[in-house]
């Protein structure tokens, strides 16, 4: 335990001083808000075919919870697979394990550090949503909590997955960035979900970002709790644990 | 109640007993038939050639490899079952670790310290290994010297009774190497035991008590460094100058086996007293070379006689 507080201190000061990471995880997502509120505003609207867009609400208040899974996407599909790939490549898993620090310590302390993280980053995009636009302000704090933490745990789950079955920093570092952009403009991070048509809507569907949006931004919204989205979410997190634990390797 | 009784007899003779030791990668044979026994203080050394599969032995023996057969003991535990209670009471200076490139030094110590239950002072460990003034360096601006010394504070860090130190010198320039061999004699003086595997037949000679050469994944002699020269390399060779052409009459003596001239330099090769023969003999005709000296063989000519090769091939 007290190994594991430690480790949890170390690796979320080593994060710090890693300013790409930092770039990417906490101001990329903000850069995103600010061009979509620049490009859609904050007015609920339907499109030119009368179409309901956004869910029906307003455009920023539709991309501040999604911006929320952003920012864990951006832990679960780049920051978390590149750090553990990375560490397994130098030989820092084989050091950590010789000294007796247990599999339990080191991803334990990657949860703690990505939930950190994704709490800094969700209030900053608050904060900045607020500012610029003047949104509404969460309806269901306490599912969203709830929703919050569930999709976290499901993308560090995500992230150790990768982690597990990618051989070095840069494969870690391709695939994740493929998958990050890949999901982001399907998934519902990027344009209106509902103006992608067929495969596109199809692959949006199947990307976990998508679900994870859902579950946030129903109770943001008022919309209360997306038993659906829920389930498959949950259901992602089994699977990726279960894979990470299968195929985790210290060197 | 019986096995238990037999573990603690056990410890009072050897720290470590590998009997039969066998891992193969594939159909790579690294560890073909590996024996040997570690006494309690000693620095135990296993001297071989890249590929000769040292690390994998001691690899085995840190359970951070599962061997394919043998038995051993450490500690009076078996490493492919009590691997978290053994990881404790060892300290690993590995070959091809590293730390994260941004970690402080006294953070990655800290770290580390939080292992064991005690309460351990890693400052003095700082001091110790001249890494003071370094704390608040990052591990990626640390130089190579500086890196090992970390590594071996690391490894000493939960106060271990055996450590295992896996090429440490390699990378390092002269004046490190002899600073570090002056602190793996300090961690003895602790009182713990050390393993040390290398390929350098200069640090083996100097540092070891015991010494097993190993290759092709077997040991093919194990002594003291002295006893194995005694044993395998008891030649001495005695070499001078001389313009002298003809000194066939060198061959009377009968303790030497060879001579070589080339050029106006001479080498006798044999064994007993040479020295004092040839130097007899010479003055007898007359020559009195200013340069006759004597090369005492060392570890480098057991390794070339038991493996029929140079190390650094």
């Amino acid at each position: 335990m007290r190994t594991l507080v430690k480790l949890s201190w170390v690796e979320l000061k080593l994060f710090v001083r890693e300013p790409i990471t930092v770039i990417f995880t906490l101001a990329l997502p903000i850069i995103f808000l600010f061009v979509m509120g620049g490009v859609f505003g904050n007015e609920a609207s339907t499109d030119d075919g009368g179409m309901v867009v956004f869910r029906g609400v307003g455009p920023l208040d539709y991309y501040i919870p999604a911006y929320f899974a952003l920012v864990m996407m951006a832990i679960g599909t780049v920051a978390l697979p590149v750090h553990l790939a990375g560490y397994r490549e130098r030989g820092i898993l084989r050091r950590l394990r010789a000294s007796s620090i247990s599999v339990w310590s080191v991803l334990g302390s990657q949860l703690a550090v990505s939930f950190v993280i994704a709490i800094i980053g969700s209030i900053l995009i608050l904060i900045c949503g607020i500012i610029a636009y003047s949104p509404n302000m969460p309806q269901e704090v306490g599912l969203l909590i709830l929703a919050f933490l569930l999709g976290l745990i499901s993308f560090t789950a995500f992230g150790f997955f990768l982690g597990a079955v990618l051989p070095s920093t840069r494969a870690a570092q391709g695939l994740g960035l493929i998958l990050f952009f890949v999901m982001m403009i399907l998934g519902g991070a990027g344009p209106p979900p509902e103006v992608l048509t067929g495969a596109m809507d199809i692959i949006g569907q199947i990307t976990p970002l998508r679900h994870v949006i859902i579950i946030l931004q129903d109770p943001y919204l008022g919309f209360g709790w997306n038993q659906n989205a829920s389930l498959i979410v949950a259901g992602i997190t089994v699977v990726a644990i279960a894979l990470a634990a299968r195929y985790f390797r210290w060197e | 109640m019986a096995i238990q009784d037999e573990r603690v007899c056990f410890t009072l003779t050897a720290i470590i007993k590998v009997e039969n030791l066998r891992k193969t990668y594939g159909t790579t044979v690294a560890v073909d038939d590996i024996s040997f026994e570690v006494a309690e203080g000693d620095i135990f050394g296993l001297l071989g050639p890249n590929g000769a599969g040292k690390t994998t032995t001691v690899e085995c023996l840190q359970a951070l490899r599962q061997p394919d057969s043998g038995m051993m003991n450490i500690l009076g535990l078996d490493p492919r079952h009590d691997a978290p209670a053994l990881r404790r009471q060892i300290g690993s200076q590995l070959q091809e670790s590293a730390l994260p490139d941004r970690i402080k030094v006294w953070e990655a110590l800290d770290l580390f310290a939080s292992v064991t239950p005690e309460k351990l002072d890693w400052q003095v460990l700082l001091e110790q290994w001249g890494l003071a003034e370094k704390r608040k360096s990052t591990f990626a601006s640390l130089s190579g010297g500086q890196r090992q010394r970390l590594f071996i504070a690391l490894a000493l860090v939960n106060n271990p009774r055996i450590v295992f130190l896996d090429e440490m010198t390699t990378g390092l320039d002269p004046a490190a190497r002899r600073i570090a061999w002056d602190l793996i004699r300090s961690i003895r003086e602790r009182g713990a035991t050390v393993i040390l595997v290398t390929h350098f037949m200069d640090e083996a000679e100097k540092l070891c008590d015991r010494l097993a050469i190993v290759d092709r994944g077997k040991i093919v002699a194990m002594d003291t460094p002295q006893g194995l020269i005694t044993q395998y390399a008891s030649e001495v060779r005695v070499i001078f100058t001389s313009d002298f052409a003809d000194l066939s009459w060198l061959h009377n003596i009968a303790q030497i086996k060879k001579i070589t001239k080339s050029g106006p330099r001479v080498e006798v090769e044999g064994s007993g007293p040479v020295l004092a023969l040839v130097a007899a003999s010479l003055v007898e005709h007359g020559i009195t070379p200013t340069d006759l000296r004597i090369e005492q063989p060392t570890l480098e000519d057991v390794f070339l006689k038991l493996t029929g090769k140079d190390i650094g091939e």
